[in-house]
């Protein structure tokens, strides 16, 4: 990757709205990488939580949208419960979920999910694929 | 007969898990001399101590060997046990039987451990049996003290010694107190103005009774020793007479020559006649006698014409000086490393490409710009600063291997005062760890990050160079694992601390050490961390190595208590290991002068009844000597013997073995 860092990524618009909706504030984050060690999906990220953080605080809104992270994620908030700045990736993953989800896109309708899926899955992946696709 | 003891220690199974020392102390009955043997626990525990003192005087014993620990641990304690005894302390020694023996053979049948024991004992005894009575050597003391440097550690060194009761002797080499931290605009991590918690203890060093103060002075040599040091002190040329002088400035405002200021470090230009800055102490000026158009080709003299207590002198000569002291501080500081090592950042090419004292400068409300932060090429308020963190520092290929300490603290606290000032605008810190290990310290640098907005990028910075009037920075992120490039208007270098020019000629002229990168030494890097290897020698501040300001301090602080340690006896204890000269025998090669480090060995007049000299011998001066035993190597007719450590001991010693 190579980015060209300007003084308009850092205030950018789109992570301070991240933050606003979450409550999160991305600055905190000091990269320590505990969030991505215990996350039991990170394997399957293009970037591990704390890589999304660190592009939110670069200011990179597009490859913080354009990776598959806050897809895979499954919500468990094992990020959150581990981060010893008080950040909760799954919080911002979920913020920023909303907001593509906002946008129309990747949304999902409930009737649109297959029967046997709903009879066959367990609660808590229904709970989190509600949360994670519909908005 | 010499009536001896023999103590051997178990050291709990320091010693007695190699060592049967029960044998050690069996053989050493049938010794001739030896009256008495024990082995024991703990001989350095109060008991142990307890039944030596008893076991001395119920068989009345001359000598004793205690097989144990090394001297360096316990023969202080032995020998103080022994004097309680009535026993002459020098007639106590100690065989190493621990760190020499006990800790390096792994032979649990015990039988290398106890054969070489017996060894170092019996050696040891043999080594005793010639053992004299010696006595301490009683040194007086100068009680006033000598202070290196008039920066933060030097002052409060100064002004310790001072408050203590104690006469002190301030040199410093600039026209003003101050050192660096005169310099600082703010100080982490609490951000208070370093100029006024500063200036208030400059003047107070400058209106101490008990203080003398040397500015633009150097110290040229050193005489003597711990106690009674001789110091000559060089008082430069000021060209200024300093009773008359008012401080007015009606001089330096008339002065037509303006030359790039050093306290600015060239951010803006000084007259020829100056003072560094506004609050200098003492603020009386210098003439710079390089630029000065009157004393080079005679043209000029508008100050003189000006000054109306007439206290300008254009002839005035350096004068040399000299004071008694009895123990020396040094403070004197540290440097920045010279950034042309690193053209690729382009400092000196690029104007706006300034280090971590210029930006201190231009944020300090005495500074060239009054502190508004505007970039010294053209005088615009920068819209971003990158700062670069590590230059030269951890950087073993061109610059030096270890942690310049301070700079990532100030260069978080550079990236808040540029938020603070200019509201918009953004920095970008490329550093490599932030060691923000202190107090208040990482709360100080989140603070920046959080709060002021500070961008902190991990990596170097591989480039830097201009285009359409911008700085482009090249570096790396390595936690995003990216290439990054910033456009910004200015960059600041957090260059590495490095020692003064002239450390490794001070180091030599006072005696003490220093390491490759020309720091002073301590005695010992924990437990001694201000003394030297030389008596009467302490050190203070950055000289040592990079610290901050709370730490120059504390050991201008501790050094002053060592001082006034030293100053409170009127006697100096010394140990009376010392070179002795048989002048009989002296033939006067002088060798031993030559090779004595601590310049201790005079040449002395032997005189006749009639007073005329009849021949020259070598004098070993007790105050200085340590009993380092160089100059016994080098006597060429054995004239000289060290104390405690006589030929005929350490041959018999041998002899024994």
């Amino acid at each position: 990757m190579k980015f060209k860092l300007k003084n308009e990524n850092i205030a950018s618009e789109f992570v301070a709205h991240i933050e606003k909706i979450t409550g999160e504030n991305a600055k905190r984050c000091y990269q320590c990488g505990n969030c991505t060690g215990g996350c039991p999906v990170s394997f399957k990220m293009d970037h591990g939580p704390c890589q999304i953080i660190r592009l939110m605080q670069m200011g990179q809104d597009e490859a913080v949208q354009e990776a598959n992270s806050m897809w895979v994620c499954v919500g468990c908030m094992q990020c959150y419960s581990r981060c010893p700045q008080g950040v909760s990736a799954a919080n911002i993953f979920e913020g920023l979920r909303q907001v593509v989800l906002r946008k129309g896109e990747d949304h999902q309708e409930i009737e649109d999910i297959p029967m046997p899926l709903l009879k066959g899955a367990p609660q808590q992946a229904l709970v989190c694929g509600f949360r994670k696709f519909v908005s | 007969m010499p009536r001896i003891g023999v103590f051997v220690c178990q050291c709990g199974n320091n010693i007695a898990s190699t060592v049967d020392t029960a044998k050690v102390a069996e053989e050493m009955k049938d010794m001739p001399g030896v009256v008495y043997t024990a082995d024991y626990k703990f001989m350095c525990s109060s008991p142990g101590q307890e039944s030596l003192k008893e076991t001395v005087k119920e068989h009345k014993l001359d000598g004793i060997v205690v097989a144990a620990c090394s001297p360096h641990m316990h023969e202080k304690t032995f020998r103080k046990a022994c004097e309680k005894a009535g026993l002459n302390p020098y007639k106590c020694e100690i065989a190493n039987i621990r760190e020499q023996c006990s800790w390096v053979h792994h032979d649990e049948t015990k039988k290398t451990g106890t054969i070489k024991s017996i060894d170092l004992t019996r050696m040891t005894l043999e080594r005793l049996k010639r053992n004299k009575d010696l006595t301490k050597i009683s040194i007086p003391i100068t009680k006033r003290a000598l202070v290196i440097g008039g920066g933060v550690a030097g002052i409060q060194a100064a002004l310790d010694i001072a408050d203590g009761g104690r006469d002190v002797i301030l040199v410093e080499k600039e026209p003003s107190l101050g050192g660096n931290m005169a310099k600082l605009s703010e100080t982490f991590p609490t951000m208070d103005c370093s100029q006024c918690i500063m200036t208030p203890k400059m003047v107070e060093v400058e209106l101490h009774d008990r203080i003398t103060l040397y500015t633009y002075s150097e110290v040229e040599k050193v005489d003597g020793y711990i106690g009674n040091f001789t110091v000559t002190i060089r008082k430069k040329a000021r060209f200024v007479d300093e009773d008359l002088c008012t401080g007015c400035g009606d001089c330096w405002n008339k002065c037509p020559f303006k030359i790039d200021s050093e306290f600015e470090h060239g951010l803006t230009k000084r007259k020829v006649i100056y003072t560094p800055f506004p609050q200098a102490v003492p603020n009386i000026p210098v003439i710079d006698k390089e630029n000065c158009p009157k004393i080079q080709k005679d043209k000029c003299g508008a100050c003189a014409l000006v000054c109306g207590p007439e206290c300008i002198d254009f002839t005035q000569e350096d004068k040399i000086v000299t004071e008694d002291v009895g123990a020396i501080v040094i403070a004197t500081g540290f440097d920045l490393m010279k950034n042309s090592k690193f053209a690729e950042y382009g400092y000196g090419k690029y104007k706006d490409v300034i280090n971590g004292l210029q930006f201190e400068r231009l944020a300090s409300a005495s500074g060239p710009t009054a502190g508004e932060i505007q970039r010294p090429s053209d005088g615009k308020v920068p819209q971003s600063i990158v700062f670069i963190q590590c230059v030269g520092s951890r950087n073993e290929e061109k610059g030096v291997s270890y942690c310049s300490k301070i700079c990532c603290m100030y260069t978080a606290k550079h990236t808040m005062l540029y938020k603070h000032k200019v509201h918009d605008g953004q920095s970008y810190v490329f550093y490599m760890d932030i060691r923000a290990g202190g107090k208040r310290y990482e709360e100080f640098t989140r603070k920046a990050i959080e709060e002021d907005g500070a961008m902190y990028l991990r990596g170097r910075v591989s480039r830097v160079y201009e285009k359409n009037g911008k700085l482009v920075v090249q570096g790396a992120d390595t936690l995003s694992g990216s290439q990054v490039v910033i456009e910004a208007d200015m960059v600041v270098l957090a260059t590495a601390l490095v020692s003064r020019d002239n450390a490794a000629d001070l180091a030599q002229k006072l005696g003490v050490g220093y390491d490759k990168h020309k720091f002073f030494s301590e005695y010992h890097p924990k437990l001694k961390p201000v003394e030297t290897v030389t008596g009467g020698i302490y050190l203070a501040g950055t000289c040592v190595g990079p610290m901050d300001i709370p730490e120059s301090v504390s050991m201008g602080s501790a050094a002053a208590s060592k001082v006034q340690a030293l100053f409170s006896a009127d006697m100096l204890d010394r140990e009376p290991i010392t070179a002795e000269v048989a002048e009989a025998t002296c033939n006067a090669c002088w060798d031993c002068v030559t090779a004595c480090p601590y310049t201790a060995i005079d040449r002395t007049e032997i005189k006749n009844r009639k007073g005329e000299v009849v021949s020259m011998v070598a004098r070993v001066n007790k105050g200085l000597c340590t009993g380092c035993g160089t100059c016994v190597a080098a006597c060429r007719s054995k004239t000289i013997d060290l104390a405690g450590y006589t030929d005929e001991q350490v041959y018999a010693a041998l002899n024994a073995f």
